[in-house]
């Protein structure tokens, strides 16, 4: 289809994208959620700011015991980064689980968080690394966790006026083993149910789920049944039969309730034997 | 005649544009001064339109003209007419309520994205714009999409003049009661009740139409993205518009992909032709592709319940059959022939079944129109027949193959041994059914993999085998025979080899190439009868103008129907082409041999040249006294029967027991498609018609809701089968030509299509009760849920309505 008519701007930093970014206005990044939805007229912005070729948003550092990915950073280069095969390697794992190798090509991670797909991998697997998303506005930088970024259905902390510089996670302990385990729709290949999962070395674990719940979530249900045990088959077993309890539970076509709830128990168990 | 190109995997000469991205589709098409149409389509599956306001809509900026329903009735047009006529078995006429080009106000909507008004604009996005500012006043009423459901009392009506909804009903084979009667005193019954689910064709270009009247020479031009330009021009100028057909040219430029949805008339087709001479502009419209999901004329979408009575021997004694065959809201170009004459008449299976019968209603619902897609009806037979046969197997614990051979019919090549009479019409035309399942179970290694699955089974694993065995009517049709059955056009198709001054060679075929690689096939068969070089042959198809008539591509048709008509032409010349060498060579036509583009004086070294005969006929200087100038044929060849494919496809599939996912591990397909041109064509149609039926088996569905809006019509909700969701297929292939036509030639179009989708489900069912989940049915497409839910029903059977 057609979208409305709108004007398009393509700012060289992210000072000037903040100075255009009013109500009327959309980031535009990868593009793989916003341009279809300006196709199908769901999205009226009047303008389009494309903050895609941004320098300061792209690329993969480390810095002071974190790595920072930029905002602008593309799953491909997410899948092919050696700094994370190295100390986060399930980002590069998760990234190559994304899409198509077109989406992965164009989308990047900032586009993903901001989007909030309830059903995007990204926001698991950050989640479950304990990250902080980067947000900035006119008046400077703030940090959220990763944890309280996501608010509701396509719904985040994001206020008015700010645009996701980076996400930084913190480098694990040597002997921290992390994954992701998802399963794919079948015809958009988000998550039906995507489980992260990181084991660090003192015994802790972090579990989080996207594609279950109208938001990604940490499942400190899960984590408290671990809690002090070794994860043996049993604990393992029991503590996966937790998995999203208690959250409301998304529907459709290609999963019910129900089947999302034995999903999500299933791919939580798998991601935990994993890292076992 | 030479064999340098046929049966060789000659490079697509049509390839290169397509790749770089040079292909010429209707879309790609700008004439000056045209204008844009965007359609404004009911959000509604049944509502009575009460008033249409377009005031506000005239004012915006672009907009040429609005047209409304009231302006093509005032017209006096009617809408589009179907081009099959099925009557119901009492004799009585088929009902065909019309199908307006836009519905009128004060008329009922009556299905999503039926069209009310048509906005046409200096560009496409003015008229988008101005779309959305008409003003509908809409009421809705209800609305019903089964087919079953439909037919039951007190159900919403589609048609005021059909009631229950039937358009008609039906029936073939043998008489009931001889049927009731060999059920009944069967050993064993198989009873299966199933829904072959609705499915969107998906073409990768939308449907894409220009409309241009000209007004100097009083001639319009429609550019279409057809799969069969004349039946469009036939029928838009002898039943919609009502203009003179030698005033109306036809273009089909290149076309991507139509899987049927591309043969019939559409109403946009039509009203653009229409429109465009009322504003004295040309019009171009072009879907987008969520009208593609809700108009383009989807398939299958029968339930049906079915038995199957065996001796206590195992061979089958009888089949009866019901089934509800959804043909949506309007009757489409083919839609009536498709559950009937293309589903009906192939029930027979490779099965010696001696009592067979159908009961059939072919149903009005508020959903768009069903047509032929790949297959078209076929697919519904075999997935009936197979589905019976692996079932029946596993309840009576026989072995699958060995059930199937014991009642086969024996081989047969239709010239030695005659046809095979069915109990459903037709008469096959040559089979080898045996040959193909030994290969295909070679290759699989029967008793190996039932290893594999028990030692798989040990480890917590599911494997299973499914097997599927079929036979297609292709090469549609000879026409005396589709006459009688209720088609309103003949079948044949028409060929013009017009050979140039120089020896180069022009093919015009009536055949339309949208992705079957014609230009390369059928150049190979022109440059070997003629011994001369592909690069001297060119062949043109698509153009109205160009080509005499022709009835298109469909039903894997082209070479077997539009192929022999090359062949004629080409006999042809080659005949008078012998006249004018044997008068340059001063002997008898007797004496010459015809053999690597030149005719030689047979047991001499005297010859002429293919190309020095055409220079001669074209400068008749020294020539035959007598004998017309030129070297110029055209033929029409109506095939003497159907031909026959047949084939054997086997599937292996993992399902995880946890999650109910199937993994398809290895799919094995032994086609006999008689004689092969191009085998890496042929490899290619078959590849992709078996990832279209393992994408009915595992992945699509068109899901209405109850009120009939289409909840999946999008790529984001719609599976499609995708590279990673299928392995690497293995293929091979056995010959048995088709004895009654020049090129020993059947069809492999839809052969990968029609044979696939039962294997898939077979499998899955096999790999069910190899885990002790007694299962008869799983709906398609069988998702991770299903599979999932199936197997949570511990040794029961689960039946679906």
């Amino acid at each position: 289809m057609i979208p409305y008519a709108f004007d398009y701007t393509r700012p060289e930093s992210v000072e000037e994208a903040l100075d255009l970014l009013d109500d009327d206005a959309k980031l535009l990044a990868g593009g793989h959620s916003l341009v279809p939805a300006l196709k199908l007229r769901l999205s009226a912005p009047g303008r389009l700011i494309d903050i895609a070729r941004i320098p300061s948003l792209k690329g993969i550092r480390e810095e002071n015991g974190e790595i920072v990915i930029g905002a602008g950073t593309t799953h491909a280069e997410i899948m092919k980064s050696d700094l994370l095969k190295q100390h986060l390697p399930m980002f590069a794992e998760g990234a190559a689980l994304i899409g198509d190798p077109m989406v992965r090509h164009k989308g990047t991670i900032g586009g993903s968080l901001a989007h909030a797909d309830p059903s995007a991998d990204w926001p698991a697997m950050v989640i479950a690394a304990d990250g902080e998303v980067v947000l900035r506005g006119r008046n400077g930088s703030r940090s959220v966790a990763a944890a309280d970024f996501f608010i509701g259905f396509y719904s985040t902390a994001l206020e008015e006026g700010e645009i996701i510089t980076e996400i930084r996670l913190p480098v694990p302990a040597e002997g921290t083993r992390m994954n992701y385990q998802k399963f794919a729709q079948p015809a958009s290949r988000f998550a039906i149910v995507g489980c992260a999962v990181v084991r660090h070395p003192d015994g802790s674990v972090r579990v989080a789920f996207t594609g279950v719940s109208d938001a990604p979530f940490r499942d400190t249900g899960v984590e408290e049944a671990l809690s002090g045990q070794q994860l043996t088959d049993d604990v393992i077993e029991a503590a996966a039969a937790k998995a999203a309890e208690g959250v409301s539970l998304n529907s459709d076509h290609f999963a019910s309730e129900e089947y999302r709830q034995h999903l999500a128990r299933v791919y939580c168990k798998r991601a935990l034997n994993a890292v076992a | 005649m030479s064999n340098k190109y046929i049966g060789q995997s000659v490079k697509r000469l049509e390839d290169k544009r397509f790749i770089t991205g040079k292909g010429r589709y209707t879309d790609d098409i700008k004439l000056p001064g045209m204008t844009y149409a965007s359609f404004v389509r009911s959000p509604y599956a049944h509502a009575r339109v009460n008033r249409i306001d377009t005031s506000a809509a005239k004012d915006m900026p672009g907009v040429v003209a609005i047209f409304t329903g009231d302006d093509i009735a005032s017209a006096g047009i009617v809408g589009v007419p179907t081009g099959w006529q099925v009557n119901f078995r009492n004799g009585d006429t088929m009902k065909e309520p019309p199908h307006p080009l836009l519905v009128p106000t004060g008329s009922t909507v009556k299905h999503i994205g039926d069209p009310v008004a048509v906005i046409i604009a200096d560009s496409r996005e003015a008229a988008f714009d101005a779309s959305e500012a008409v003003e509908v006043d809409w009421e809705e009423l209800p609305a019903v999409v089964s087919a079953y459901k439909a037919t039951q009392e007190g159900a919403p009506q589609v048609h005021p003049d059909a009631p229950g909804n039937l358009a008609f009903d039906w029936e073939i084979g043998n008489p009931i009661d001889e049927v009731n009667e060999a059920i009944e005193q069967s050993a064993h019954v198989t009873t299966l009740e199933f829904v072959n689910q609705r499915l969107v064709p998906n073409a990768i270009e939308p449907r894409a139409y220009i409309g241009h009247y000209d007004e100097v020479s009083d001639k319009y031009t429609l550019y279409t993205s057809t799969q069969n330009p004349h039946l469009i021009r036939l029928l838009m100028c002898a039943f919609v518009l009502g203009i003179p057909e030698h005033k109306v040219r036809v273009l089909g430029p290149d076309v991507g992909g139509g899987f049927g949805s591309k043969i019939y008339h559409y109403t946009e087709e039509a009203l653009v032709t229409w429109a465009s001479k009322q504003i004295r502009r040309p019009i171009k419209w072009t879907e987008t592709r969520s009208e593609a999901f809700m108009l383009d004329a989807h398939g299958r979408d029968h339930i049906t319940k079915a038995e199957m009575g065996f001796d206590a021997e195992g061979n089958i004694k009888a089949l009866r059959i019901k089934t509800y065959a959804n043909l949506g809201a309007y009757l489409s170009t083919f839609a009536p022939a498709v559950p009937t004459y293309l589903h009906g008449t192939l029930l027979q299976g490779l099965y010696t079944t001696p009592k067979i019968h159908l009961d059939l209603y072919g149903v009005f619902t508020h959903t768009v129109a069903v047509d032929a897609y790949r297959g078209a009806g076929r697919p519904e037979a075999t997935y009936l027949l197979e589905r019976m046969l692996d079932l029946a197997a596993l309840e009576m614990g026989k072995n699958p193959v060995q059930l199937r051979k014991q009642n086969f019919i024996p081989s047969f090549d239709g010239v030695e041994q005659p046809g095979y009479q069915t109990q459903v019409a037709l008469q096959y035309d040559s089979g080898n059914y045996h040959g193909v399942l030994d290969r295909a179970v070679e290759m699989l290694g029967y008793d190996e993999f039932r290893q594999m699955q028990q030692e798989a089974n040990q480890n917590g694993k599911l494997l299973g085998v499914g097997f599927s065995t079929y036979i297609e009517a292709c090469g549609i049709a000879p026409s005396a025979v589709v006459g009688a059955l209720g088609a309103r056009a003949g079948l044949y198709e028409s060929a013009q080899v017009r050979v140039q001054p120089t020896g180069k060679v022009s093919v015009f075929t009536g055949a339309h190439s949208h992705g079957q690689g014609h230009v390369t096939t059928f150049a190979q068969v022109v440059a070997d009868k003629l011994g001369i070089a592909m690069e001297d042959i060119d062949i043109i198809h698509g153009d109205s103008d160009a080509v005499a008539f022709g009835m298109g591509t469909y039903g894997s048709r082209s070479l077997a129907v539009g192929g022999s008509a090359i062949v004629k032409s080409i006999d042809k010349v080659l005949e008078k082409g012998a006249k004018i060498a044997a008068h340059k060579l001063e002997c008898s036509v007797d004496d010459l041999e015809y053999a690597e583009g030149k005719w030689t004086v047979k047991g001499t070294d005297k010859s002429i040249s293919f190309g020095d005969v055409a220079l001669t006929a074209y400068v008749p200087h020294v020539y035959p006294q007598g004998l017309e100038p030129g070297l110029d044929f055209s033929s029409f060849y109506d095939p003497a029967n159907f031909t026959y494919p047949f084939g054997c496809h086997i599937a292996i599939v993992e399902v995880d027991k946890e999650t109910g996912r199937v993994k398809l591990k290895r799919f094995i397909a032994v086609d006999d498609v008689g004689n092969v041109i191009n085998p890496m064509i042929v490899d290619g149609q078959i590849h992709g018609g078996l990832a279209q039926g393992i994408g009915q088996a595992l992945l699509e569905e068109a899901i209405y809701d109850e009120n009939g809006q289409l909840t999946n019509g999008s790529y984001m909700d719609y599976a499609m089968p995708r590279a990673d969701d299928l392995p690497s297929f293995e293929l091979d292939r056995q010959v048995t030509p088709c004895p009654h036509n020049p090129l020993g030639v059947k069809g492999a179009g839809e052969a990968g299509c029609i044979g696939s989708t039962p294997a898939v489900v077979n499998a899955v069912i096999d790999a069910l009760w190899s885990g002790g989940h007694k299962v008869k049915d799983i709906r398609m497409p069988l998702t991770s849920e299903r599979v999932w839910r199936a197997m949570q029903e511990q040794n029961t059977q689960i039946l679906h309505s």
